[in-house]
């Protein structure tokens, strides 16, 4: 209770004068520079002013009264961001029905979840926080820096693109067919709920016009010569899915299996739907060429496999094979574990194929940052670019090294130094430590995140 | 760049062929005389040895140090210059071979119906055949305690290698420990939500392990007499149950206990402190909040098996908690073996490895917690955990230090034999690299 309070009050001294997206402005000097897009640069300082980087280069002096941190014999490079995440949800699934276009995260973020700073303290600064997979087309989804102790509203990403969760296979097949006995219950299935949900929304978008069209030429003749037009109502299901084809929307989906990203790339063209990333995506390796031909981008895990059968032809070299074969690709999380060491994620690609340091790199800042279409504002050190920088005490890629400093905007968010134990903002009553504590010897897997909430259903 | 890529895996591969003579990239493995020369050699428990020589003949380590007139003609020469030669790794909690595919019901056999299932043996359902093993043993890791799970005694795991076409033959100790879950005081999950009924559903269920333990004691005793001189005697009806369990109160087999909060874990080395119980030969499993009581853990003398990557256990728990236990532990004197608990992913052993070292236990004593400290604790230490003349032929050949993931394991030795170094994943990689290239 004690630690509680000496947080709380921590957060509220850091929190003083907070406003939407503080900013901090910060000189790192005589550092290992990981720039991500301009190669290491040996014994190189950046400068973060109000939260932009705004110098980076050798001997830069600051603004006085900005802190200046030694960054001798320690690396800097962009904060992580991971595609791929469920870490402060409130809910995950909105289940019930095959496609839930509709639902969003906006108003799903937990923004007191001390997963946040547990993601903070393994140098990521921002994440995609998604809906779940158990529809075909799920909720939209939420970019999200990393400000811990803000409220919902001020971790938002600002002009992050909008996107949107799909899923393919086996989840969304499970809940619907097996659980609920409807449509979908195969890959077919799969297929035709998002091509007549596509066609549906065209239609309305058609009637809806029409209805605009005819009150319009009602309202000006108003002699009576023509009918009211019977109204067609307003179907935020539809204008999402409009949206999507209309390329507003950046489509993420949960797939696996190399025929059903196949299956999804033909649809995709047929309705010119461009721009989209493929989660998960074990076995997009088999596919790499026609991915890399669509112009599609993958976000995929470093290592798991075989948990469940549509994983199982699957191999730890895939994010190898899509690298090669040109395809951009990131290597996410989906996990409140893994997420807090994603820098190990990634190097794993350079023992599973020996793919170069500097495209592992990639694969957690630059990469991911373009498929969520914030990729002008951060994932590498670029003057402009908003300073969301994590200083590592060696080389990102070594089991050995830890992160000392995270900043998001220049704003210090986790120091190594001055780490309290208790790093709760809130006392959760949902959360009881005794749920973790589970005596068995044995853990294993046979699920991934994005099926959270999910089970009560599948259960009864 | 693909084709550059390409290139480089065949001179890989070739290169691999030059300093192996007859390497063994798929089909079968190299196996009689093999000689390492110019390696570093760590045997953990003499030391390490810089432009070490070791030897192999069959199954067994013939010699290691510096000597290179050891190698005479005959052997297979590897040279190993600038590689580094650990002893295999052993993980102390997994059920690698028990389940396929753990979302497929039909494929998992680690988790049989009923509360008390000393007589069930991971030995049996050990599928040699898994996919996941050759994903494994290519990563260093030679030998996995695979485990039951499930009800209050879940049965017994086996201590296997990774090299073989049946259990008989890679099974190590077949009855290497019997898996208990500790029955928690604590509410949670679907059970009694206040203190007072937790509390009696916890005694409950110790007085059901009891007595348990209590028949098995008196079956054991039944029996020895019986055998000792059975003439003139009748013949105790045989009971499956309690005839498993005779090794364990005999204190041989080892009791693996699954604890993890420090309610849980003060009630069982209460518990271990019975007077009835003193011959058993204790365990801990999981430990999450060893931390907390890692004196009186130490104190008690029980040995523990712990993991680093899951998420701290209490939200108000420090970050770094998981990455600490292990060292935690060690300072204290507990003696510390670090495991998994995957099934699929048993190679990620030498990270769990690597978060303990860089967490307070240093690479040494995190080495030691793969190899001769599992190696002690499940009593084959004789037989593996380290390079010693004599001991069994399990090691590998790192590029590196082999925590580190940025690190190539290049050979794996498993009871001699040098195991292709190819498993499903390195397959569908040679296959799909550059898929639609043609025969040159």
């Amino acid at each position: 209770m004690k630690n509680t309070l000496t947080t709380l009050l921590i957060i509220a001294v850091f929190s003083v004068g907070t406003i939407a997206q503080e900013k901090g402005s910060v000189l790192i000097q005589n550092a290992t520079l990981m720039t991500i897009t301009d190669g290491i640069i040996e014994n190189g300082d950046v400068l973060i002013v109000d939260g932009i980087i705004s110098a980076i280069g050798a001997d830069l002096s600051g603004p006085s009264g900005v802190s200046v941190v030694d960054g001798t014999g320690k690396y800097v490079m962009p904060g992580i961001i991971d595609a791929h995440s469920h870490l402060n949800t409130v809910s995950t699934n909105e289940a019930r029905n095959p496609v839930t276009a509709e639902v969003t995260m906006e108003e799903s973020i937990n923004p007191n979840s001390v997963s946040i700073y547990r993601a903070l303290a393994g140098g990521v600064t921002s994440i995609h926080l998604m809906h779940g997979s158990a529809n075909v087309i799920g909720g939209q989804g939420e970019t999200l820096k990393l400000r811990y102790g803000v409220t919902q509203d001020e971790m938002r990403f600002a002009d992050a693109k909008r996107t949107i969760k799909f899923a393919l296979g086996e989840n969304p097949t499970r809940v619907h067919g097996q659980g609920n006995g409807i449509q979908p219950r195969t890959r077919m299935g799969v297929e035709q709920i998002i091509r007549s949900h596509f066609d549906e929304a065209l239609d309305y978008r058609i009637k809806r016009e029409a209805y605009f069209a005819s009150k319009e030429a009602y309202e000006v003749d108003r002699r009576g010569r023509t009918a009211p037009p019977i109204p067609v109502a307003k179907n935020l299901r539809y204008d999402v899915l409009n949206d999507i084809i209309d390329g507003e929307i950046l489509v993420h989906c949960h797939s696996y299996r190399a025929d059903e990203i196949l299956m999804l790339m033909r649809v995709f063209n047929d309705y010119g739907i461009k721009n989209y990333t493929f989660q998960h995506a074990n076995e997009a390796f088999k596919v790499a060429p026609e991915i890399a031909k669509n112009g599609a981008y993958t976000s995929v895990f470093a290592d798991w496999w075989a948990y469940k059968f549509e994983v199982y032809y699957s191999t730890a070299y895939n994010a190898t094979i899509l690298n090669e074969n040109g395809v951009t690709n990131s290597i996410n999380s989906d996990s409140n574990e893994l997420i807090r060491h994603l820098n190990h994620e990634a190097a794993k690609t350079v023992r599973y194929g020996e793919t170069s340091e500097s495209d592992a790199l990639k694969m957690i800042t630059i990469n991911p940052a373009k498929q969520l279409g914030i990729d002008e504002m951060v994932g590498s050190l670029e003057i402009g670019k908003q300073g969301d920088v994590a200083i590592w005490s060696g080389h990102p890629l070594s089991i050995y090294s830890k992160v000392e400093h995270t900043y998001v905007d220049g704003k210090k968010y986790f120091d190594l130094y001055m780490d309290p134990v208790d790093m709760r903002i809130a006392v959760d009553s949902e959360d009881s430590y005794a749920e973790a504590v589970f005596n068995t010897f044995i853990q294993g897997r046979e699920e991934d995140s994005c099926m959270s909430d999910v089970f009560e259903l599948i259960e009864q | 760049m693909m084709k550059s890529k390409k290139w480089n895996i065949i001179l890989a591969l070739l290169l691999m062929v030059t300093f192996t003579v007859q390497a063994q990239i798929t089909g079968k493995p190299n196996f009689g005389k093999i000689a390492i020369i110019d390696a570093t050699i760590h045997t953990i428990t003499e030391g390490t040895i810089q432009h070490g020589v070791i030897t192999l003949d069959g199954e067994k380590i013939e010699y290691v140090g510096t000597d290179r007139s050891k190698v005479g003609g005959g052997y297979t020469v590897i040279d190993a210059t600038g590689k580094h030669v650990f002893p295999g790794f052993m993980d102390s909690g997994t059920s690698l071979g028990l389940v396929e595919v753990n979302a497929v019901p039909v494929t998992v056999d680690n988790r049989e119906v009923g509360n008390m299932n000393p007589n069930m043996l991971a030995f049996t359902a050990f599928n040699p055949h898994s996919a996941s093993i050759p994903v494994t043993r290519v990563s260093g890791v030679t030998h996995v305690i695979t485990a039951p799970q499930g009800g209050l005694m879940s049965g017994q795991a086996a201590l296997m290698d990774l090299w073989g076409y049946s259990p008989d033959s890679m099974a190590i100790d077949a009855t290497a420990g019997m898996v208990l879950n500790w029955p928690s005081v604590q509410s949670r999950g679907w059970g009694p939500r206040n203190p007072e009924q937790a509390e009696k559903r916890y005694k409950e269920a110790v007085r059901n392990l009891d007595k348990w333990l209590d028949n098995a004691r008196f079956y054991e005793q039944m029996m020895n007499e019986f055998e000792a001189d059975p003439i003139g005697k009748t013949k105790p009806e045989k009971n499956q149950q309690l005839q498993a369990m005779r090794a364990l109160v005999q204190g041989e087999t080892p009791l693996i206990i699954a604890v993890s909060s420090e309610k849980d874990i003060l009630n069982a080395i209460e518990w271990s402190t019975h007077e009835e119980n003193s011959s058993l030969n204790i365990v801990f499993a999981g430990v999450e909040e060893g931390w907390r009581v890692s004196e009186k853990i130490a104190e008690a003398g029980i040995p523990c098996l712990v993991s680093t990557l899951y998420t701290p256990v209490r939200s108000y728990d420090h970050i770094h908690r998981p990455y600490e236990n292990p060292a935690a532990l060690m300072k204290a004197g507990v003696k510390v073996a670090i495991m998994t608990r995957e099934v699929e992913n048993v190679r990620n052993l030498p990270f769990n490895a690597g978060y303990a070292a860089a967490y307070g236990m240093g690479a040494e004593e995190a080495v030691k917690a793969v190899t001769i400290n599992p190696a002690e604790i499940f009593g084959v230490s004789d037989r593996l955990g380290s390079l010693e003349i004599g001991k069994q032929a399990n090691l590998f050949i790192s590029s590196g230090d082999p925590f580190e993931p940025l690190s190539q394991i290049e050979q794996v030795f498993i009871k001699g034999y040098q195991i292709p170094m190819d498993s499903r994943h390195t397959q569908l990689f040679e296959e799909f690299l550059d898929r639609d290239a043609t025969q040159e």
